[in-house]
């Protein structure tokens, strides 16, 4: 695939002229069917499905004048396998092989649409023919992310035809370094790797740190679980993040960068490595880019996938080839960073919005957003909602549009109880909340954060108690183990939210809970420790009737904590159906016979729900 | 010299020193639990936490680590500081109720015991590193290291049999400040236990010696 007769560019107008090349053999009315080869539609099977359409197509003479391009994830992987026929948008989803005849007969060839392919918009039962009409798509504004569904990630010929390299060639042949960090302080961008810190601001103290080796690093470990954006930007357009890593290596003055991503991302690291092969093969990395005298250098290095790797000073250690623990950072790894170099690392999404804001200005990024955080996040929305899956919207943009305008709602019509942001150790918001504008500081101050960007929703039948205990028991297998009020004291929380889940907890155990996560919050070494007790707080901030239901009243309000509550049989509505009786795995369900309601042995229920979820009359509750 | 205040009172230190170092040399008390003069600070205990002011900015930080500079107002008590050293004696109180180290800094803050359960009484290790980081950057070896993460980390030989490294020098036992090293010498033999492994050398003296105390090969060089 890759052209023999390589063309090194030696100037900016050399790159340029092949881009008007490339655009002219474009034809944009030619029928290009994008469909989405990420990894969450290649679970469905959409490796399978591109095969079968250029097979399809040839057979019916059509491969010369229909694209197929396998693209990198769209966003709304829970419908995968995915397919967008341009130029008209039409969108289809959950595609099987067996559709394939028919999408080009009909719709190939005649232009008509298949209804029974389209988007039904759950709420208002409408069906959706064009991508951007899909209530998921609408609220969005894809200026990162949205090039992952035009373009083939392996293809730099397509990212040269959307812009591609263009902000680097401005940069380099235009802009002095200073004039670059400049407008990055200037356009506002902060960190998407979780804390957020002003990336102009951390570019200037490395640029002016006196060494002249000075490293760039782009951290791909995104270890929060449910967390998949960073993942699907270097699959599905890496070169965005290497035009950012190159842009910013030469303002910063360094000449060797390291991508470090984590080993469980096998296709990142494919299209990483292809995609810097490509570039140096065009002379846009390397020696002498672009004919600037510029060069760098990047490397690909993979990580062992342990959580607290992605810590920025455990993710130097973990390169120099040591343990990946945190160490303090009292003198800024700007200034005494990889191998005690001036280091400047960022986020993968941070990276990739380097170009955008290059290509169009800091005025025009800085227009986006709110007053303390500029531009678009991507987030990856799970959990209690109708639509998952990866949106990018405008800092902003309440919690509100994003669960019910973006993320549909709540499925079987139950009622939302909260959402977690920022991941782990976030924290978990209210109803009375969702108003919030996604920003920053909004989140922090209301006692969440806004993390990698992980965001889960949960509804009524969640428990927060639970909850706050299931991401404590996440972060004590995650801690690294080398300071003390992590390691003991995230394991000391954890046991007592265990207890109270159980119906043992005491008078007191709140109180403890609140001292516990300040004495962590303060004194432990990396933030890890630091954001560990937000879950807890949190949600006895905005849920504390559930954690006093639980430790005086022995109840659980959302009937999830198993010890708390029983299975009963109302009399009145039960039948004697046997549907309970043929699902229960322990025999607890005694039949009386037809007509009379069926008996639940308690001391043979080991609470496992079957009977619940299996009887339709409403004939089982939970007390 | 770099001047600064401590607790409000005026003091001066040597650029590179840290605000503990300065601390001690006044008889300023901070509590340390894996704190050496012979190896590198670590900052895994936290009990040295105090807080500092820099333009403006109050922020808790590990005094072990962190250098001074012009201008630094540092505050070595107040009710943060004071819930972080109660809380992490606990801790580390229920972790090894049995290790004296652990009990006598606990008398010297005050706490007489924990609100916590302890799960392994006979456990005596703190993880503070101090065996660790003594064999590495003194003795020059790295026979031993923390393995695991979490609350599984534990000091142990490579693979807990690997004892190719270690000389037997005992130095790992003697900087111990909780008693979970071991050694004893007896019947030619050295064994020293590690809180996970136990390895026994052949103790031998020094055979080449000669009678001037230098080593014959040495001698006949010079
Ligand atoms: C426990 C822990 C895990 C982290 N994991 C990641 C990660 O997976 N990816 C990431 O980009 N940043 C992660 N971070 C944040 C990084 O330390 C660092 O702040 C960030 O990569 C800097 O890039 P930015 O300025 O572009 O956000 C993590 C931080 C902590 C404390
Ligand atoms: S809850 Fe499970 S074990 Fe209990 S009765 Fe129902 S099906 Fe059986
Ligand atoms: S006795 Fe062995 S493990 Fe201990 S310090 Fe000496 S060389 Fe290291
Ligand atoms: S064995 Fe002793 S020196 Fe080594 S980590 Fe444990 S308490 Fe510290
Ligand atoms: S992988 Fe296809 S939409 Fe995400
Ligand atoms: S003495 Fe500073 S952290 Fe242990």
């Amino acid at each position: 695939m890759i052209n023999t007769a390589i063309k090194k560019f030696n100037s900016v107008a050399e790159l340029e002229a092949k881009r008007q090349e490339i655009l002219k053999d474009r034809n944009s009315q030619k029928t290009v069917i994008a469909i989405c080869c990420g990894t969450g539609c290649q679970a469905y099977g959409a490796k399978k499905v591109a095969d079968a359409f250029e097979e399809e197509l040839s057979k019916a003479g059509l491969g010369d004048k229909v694209e197929v391009r396998t693209t990198g994830c769209h966003g709304f992987c829970e419908r995968g396998p995915l397919v967008v026929i341009r130029p008209q948008n039409i969108f289809y989803q959950r595609l099987k092989i067996s559709d394939i005849p028919e999408i080009i007969e009909k719709t190939i060839k005649n232009n008509e649409v298949i209804e029974r392919l389209l988007y039904v918009d759950p709420m208002t039962k409408d069906k959706k023919v064009h991508e951007h009409d899909v209530p998921f798509y609408k609220k969005q504004m894809r200026l990162v992310f949205g090039n992952n569904g035009n373009i083939d990630p392996t293809s730099i010929d397509d990212y040269l035809a959307v812009g591609g390299y263009k902000s680097l060639a401005k940069a380099i042949s235009g802009l002095k370094p200073e004039e670059i960090v400049e407008e990055v302080i200037k356009s506002g961008l902060r960190g998407r790797g979780g804390g957020g810190f002003p990336t102009g601001w951390k570019w200037k103290s490395c640029r002016d740190a006196h060494d002249p080796v000075k490293y760039v690093i782009c951290n791909c470990d995104e270890g929060d679980p449910g967390a998949f954006m960073d993942r699907s930007l270097m699959e599905g357009n890496p070169h965005s993040v290497i035009e950012g890593m190159i842009i910013g290596a030469y303002a910063i003055g360094s000449h060797e960068a390291y991508i470090y991503i984590r080993d469980e991302y096998p296709m990142a690291v494919k299209h990483a490595l292809l995609a810097i092969k490509q570039a140096e093969d065009y002379g846009l990395l390397g020696e002498n880019i672009l004919g600037s005298g510029f060069d760098l250098k990047i490397h690909i290095n993979r990580g062992g996938g342990a959580f607290v790797c992605g810590e920025s000073t455990a993710l130097m250690a973990s390169l120099e080839g040591k343990v990946g623990e945190p160490r303090a950072k009292y003198v800024h790894t700007s200034e005494k960073g990889l191998h005690d170099k001036p280091t400047t690392l960022n986020n993968v999404e941070t990276w990739a919005n380097i170009p955008l804001i290059i290509e169009k200005g800091a005025d025009w990024f800085n227009k986006i957003g709110t007053e303390g955080s500029k531009g678009t996040k991507i987030f990856s929305l799970v959990g209690k909602v109708n639509n998952t899956g990866l949106i990018e919207v405008p800092m902003g943009i309440t919690l509100r549009e994003i669960v019910y305008d973006i993320g549909g709602g709540i499925p079987k019509g139950k009622k939302f109880k909260a959402i977690q942001t920022g991941g782990p150790s976030g924290g978990c918001l209210p109803e009375s909340m969702l108003d919030l504008p996604v920003d920053f500081d909004e989140l922090t101050k209301a006692g969440s954060m806004m993390g990698s960007g992980a965001m889960i929703v949960m509804d009524e039948d969640n428990c927060m108690v639970e909850i706050a205990r299931y991401f404590l028991s996440f972060l004590e297998g995650e801690s690294c183990g080398k300071c003390v009020p992590c390691r003991e004291g995230v394991k000391r929380m954890r046991q007592i939210l265990e207890r109270i889940t159980k119906g043992e907890g005491e008078e007191g155990d709140i109180e403890l809970l609140e001292q516990l996560s300040q004495a962590i919050q303060d004194a432990s070494l990396c933030a890890l420790g630091g954001s560990a007790p937000n879950p807890v707080l949190s949600t006895i901030k905005y849920f504390r009737d559930e954690y006093e239901a639980h430790i005086r009243q022995k109840t659980c309000p959302a009937k999830e904590c198993k010890a708390l509550i029983t299975y009963n049989i109302i009399d009145a509505n039960c039948p004697g159906c046997g549907l309970c009786y043929k699902a229960c795995p322990t025999g607890a369900i005694i039949s009386q016979g037809k007509k009379m309601p069926v008996i639940l042995d308690q001391s043979k229920c080991t609470k496992c729900g079957a009977c619940f979820d299996a009887c339709k009359l409403h004939a089982v509750e939970i007390r | 010299m770099i001047n600064l205040t401590i607790d409000g009172k005026k003091y001066q230190a040597e650029e590179g020193q840290t605000i503990l170092e300065v601390a001690n040399r006044h008889g300023i008390f901070i509590p340390t639990l894996c704190v050496d003069e012979a190896v590198s600070a670590y900052g895994a205990c936290r009990l040295c936490m105090v807080e500092i002011e820099r333009k403006g900015r109050k922020k808790l930080v590990a005094s072990c680590l962190y250098e001074v500079e012009e201008g630094l107002a540092v505050s070595t008590q107040n009710e943060r500081i004071a819930n972080i050293r109660k809380t992490v004696i606990e801790l580390l109180l229920a972790r090894c109720p049995q290790s004296e180290g652990v009990q006598a800094m606990a008398k010297k803050l005050g706490v007489t015991c924990s609100r916590f359960e302890s799960e392994k009484p006979e456990n005596l290790c703190t993880l503070c590193a101090l065996c660790t980081r003594v064999c590495s950057e003194v003795v020059g070896k790295s026979a031993i290291s923390l393995v695991s993460r979490g609350t599984s980390r534990e000091v142990a030989l490579p693979y807990y049999e690997d004892k190719t490294d270690c000389i037997a020098c005992g130095s790992c036992a003697y900087i111990c400040p909780t008693g979970a090293i071991k050694m004893e010498d007896g019947n030619g033999m050295r064994t020293i236990t590690w809180p996970n492994c136990q390895v026994s050398f052949n103790l031998s003296a020094v055979p080449s010696a000669a009678p001037n105390g230098f080593p014959k090969n040495r001698s006949s060089i010079s």
